[in-house]
């Protein structure tokens, strides 16, 4: 008899499927542009090996490389090393600015990995976002070097792991460049914003339940960026993914509603404008619920400034309170 | 239950067994002569009834006046008020405030008084028609029939959405339907393959095949989560249940199986009294116990799929307010399915007040605290009694 109690345990799955955002990001929006800068797949740089870096040693340059990660995929290529990638989960449909005509076959399941299988390919480079049933373990007991590069809770960490993976697959040149195009891009993106007397106010939409984020997580630290302010950091500080109540969306009438959930879930500015209450919001009234791409919010590679942009331009359209 | 002296007609010209009626339980117990479980009055008294109501207000008053947001109490009264017929007031409350009442905290009250009341009748008569105390509303593979149904909506929707000229949206609005013909269909399984082999639907065999089906089910929604991972988060969502969104749709659409089925479960109180003794006993006093159990299997399986469908899967309700009520108010089921209904719905909505309120602004998920508060209730409610 199946019995509903666990849901403790199914709120922790979401919990966690939210946090990472791992697998949710593989729906939708292909072909976006990032900020990062072209990097040239047969592109050769001069790097002596063994390097380490965050404890992931490689003798020699890899040419087989795994990536496990939507992101790290997005990473690999942005920054050249996209020809020594041979296989990518199933999520990842993003392969840098420029991607080639022909991607690596994207066959390998993130959530149930296989260590078997993912032998099989002979990778000399696994990269992992999560360690999802020990698949680490198993890898390195098969000699199979593995690099972790989990989900950013700073922009600092999106710039340490593309230079550590541009260092790990012989392209630090090319990766440092990017880090630098993305870096630039979010400064030119934050110097558009316009000066408001009053911050604005924005809730922040993970799914149609109303789980959302604090200014703890990477997400919620651009729109800090971008000086707007989070309705749900009034609640549990110890919870940067909280489950907020309608009534208190509602009364915090938010300035600005940023939707994650049009892919996953289907929700769009009229879905929102229909739930009961909803329309008395001023970011309702004002047309001010603006779609992100699932794959777009839930991923710290080249994109941010993409997002950033995003964040900006809707701060800069939002009327003044 | 009868009491000593107190020979209530079980059905309409029948009188009820002379002998006190065990408690239900698949195994008789070794010291049935046991007259405790007789002092109990069979019917319904007023102080119990009138404390259901109380409980029913208390958690109405209660799940308006209190939320995350702070509200005058005065002010909801007259929101209220004003809601009637010919009625005009100023409440003195902003229109995100009136919205949040009568939008949000009113048809959510009224949700979890259906989805409670519900749950906690077709937990009882489960009890009832399987004689063992184990058995809840999920029992027959409602809750693995609807959770698969509501993947394979939700599955259904990412894919119809991807369709040309779908304009990339889903319709997760059928959801619910889905669902609920789910549930229908897990518990035809179950009633189905409880028959299989030739042997007669007993409980123990239909309790077998729930459990089979469940497993079967399940699996095969774990495997389409699996292969749509893609759509895991709103399932997960739809799992823990739907309070949080809830609105008058839900309600409209919950009512009228809420209504039908509560009232079919309650008028059947007295056949469950009599079933209570056992099928062979119960048809020598001229019942039909067969034909019985096959009504109330569906009409309660009918009521839960209805709820689960509008409210996801909310736990401990069936089980725990039916033993409850047994515990402190009486063990006949003319005692426990109307008290069932008004407590189940109270706790329900006092359940979803704490999901709302305990760590404000963030909601906890309302199977948590059923469970939470729940089951340390029930132990203290087993301890404090003499009665199961």
């Amino acid at each position: 008899m199946r019995r509903p109690v666990p849901t403790i345990a199914s709120a922790a799955v979401l919990a966690v499927l939210t946090l990472a955002g791992v697998g949710l990001a593989g729906c939708g929006s292909s072909g976006s542009t990032s900020a990062a800068p072209a990097a040239s797949a047969s592109s050769t740089e001069a790097v002596t090996y063994p390097v380490t870096q965050d404890g992931t040693t490689l003798s020699a340059k890899p040419t087989h490389i795994i990536s496990m990660s939507p992101t790290a995929t997005d990473m690999l290529f942005t920054i050249g090393a996209g020809s020594q990638v041979i296989a990518v989960d199933k999520n990842s449909d993003f392969f840098g600015a420029n991607a080639p005509a022909t991607t690596p076959p994207a066959d390998i399941d993130a959530f149930q990995p296989n260590a078997e299988t993912i032998a099989a390919k002979n990778p000399d480079l696994v990269v992992l976002s999560d360690d999802t049933n020990k698949i680490k373990e198993a890898l390195v007991k098969l000699k199979i070097p593995v690099y972790m590069a989990p989900a950013a809770t700073t922009i600092d960490d999106t710039y340490h792991q593309m230079t550590a993976l541009g260092a790990l697959t012989g392209h630090p040149t090319t990766a440092a460049a990017a880090v630098a195009a993305e870096k630039k891009a979010i400064g030119d993106d934050l110097a558009k914003l316009k000066p408001r007397t009053k911050p604005l106010t924005f809730y922040y939409e993970l799914d149609q339940t109303f789980y959302s984020v604090t200014s703890k997580t990477f997400i919620g630290s651009l729109f800090g960026m971008a000086k707007m302010t989070n309705i749900a950091d009034a609640g549990n500080a110890s919870n940067p993914y909280p489950q907020l109540s309608a009534e208190v969306i509602i009364k915090a009438n938010p300035d600005v509603i940023f939707l994650a959930d049009t892919d996953c879930c289907q929700q769009s500015a009229v879905a929102v404008a229909k739930r009961p209450g909803w329309s008395t919001i001023g970011a309702v009234k004002e047309q001010q619920v603006v779609p992100i791409p699932d794959d777009v919010a839930s991923q710290w590679g080249s994109r941010v400034p993409k997002l950033l942009d995003t964040i900006v331009t809707e701060s800069n359209a939002a009327p003044t309170s | 239950m009868t009491g000593p002296g107190r020979k209530a007609p079980a059905t309409p010209g029948r009188k009820a067994p002379a002998k006190s009626v065990a408690p239900i339980g698949a195994v008789e117990p070794v010291h049935a002569v046991e007259p405790v479980v007789a002092v109990e009055p069979a019917r319904l008294r007023v102080r119990w009834l009138a404390a259901g109501v109380g409980a029913v207000v208390v958690a109405v008053i209660a799940g308006l006046a209190l939320g995350p947001v702070g509200l005058n109490p005065g002010g909801v009264f007259i929101e209220l008020l004003d809601l009637l017929p010919g009625v005009h007031l100023h409440s003195g409350l902003s229109a995100s405030e009136q919205a949040i009442v009568t939008q949000l905290r009113l048809p959510r009250v009224c949700l979890g008084l259906l989805v409670g009341a519900t749950l906690a009748v077709a937990g009882g008569t489960y009890q009832g028609v399987f004689r063992n105390p184990l058995a809840d509303p999920y029992l027959l593979g409602i809750a693995a029939g609807a959770g698969l149904g509501a993947t394979i909506a939700i599955v259904g929707g990412h894919a119809f959405a991807q369709l040309p000229g779908a304009g990339g949206s889903g319709t997760p609005i059928y959801v619910p339907f889905v669902a609920f013909i789910g549930a229908l269909v897990a518990v035809t399984m179950t009633y189905a393959l409880g028959a299989a082999g030739g042997t007669a639907r007993t409980p123990a065999v239909l309790l077998l095949a729930g459990v089979a089906v469940t497993a079967f089910l399940t699996a095969g929604q774990t495997y389409l989560q699996q292969r749509y991972v893609e759509t895991i988060r709103e399932v997960y969502s739809w799992i823990m249940g739907r309070l949080t969104t809830a609105g008058w749709h839900d309600v409209l659409l919950l009512l009228p199986f809420a209504v039908i089925t509560i009232g079919v479960m309650i008028g059947y109180r007295r056949q469950l009294d009599v079933m209570s003794v056992g099928d062979a006993e119960a048809e020598s006093l001229g019942a039909h116990p067969r034909r019985t159990r096959l009504v109330l299997v569906v009409v309660a399986s009918l009521g839960t799929a209805a709820a689960v469908s509008v409210s996801g899967l909310i736990g401990f309700v069936g089980i725990i307010v039916p033993h409850t009520v047994r515990l402190m108010a009486g063990t006949s089921y003319r005692v426990i399915l109307p008290l069932s209904a008004l407590f189940g719905g109270a706790f329900l909505a006092l359940a979803d007040l704490g999901a709302r309120t305990l760590t404000a602004p963030d909601e906890i998920p309302i199977g948590v605290v059923t469970a939470f508060f729940g089951a340390p209730f029930f132990i203290v409610i087993l301890r404090t009694s003499r009665r199961l």
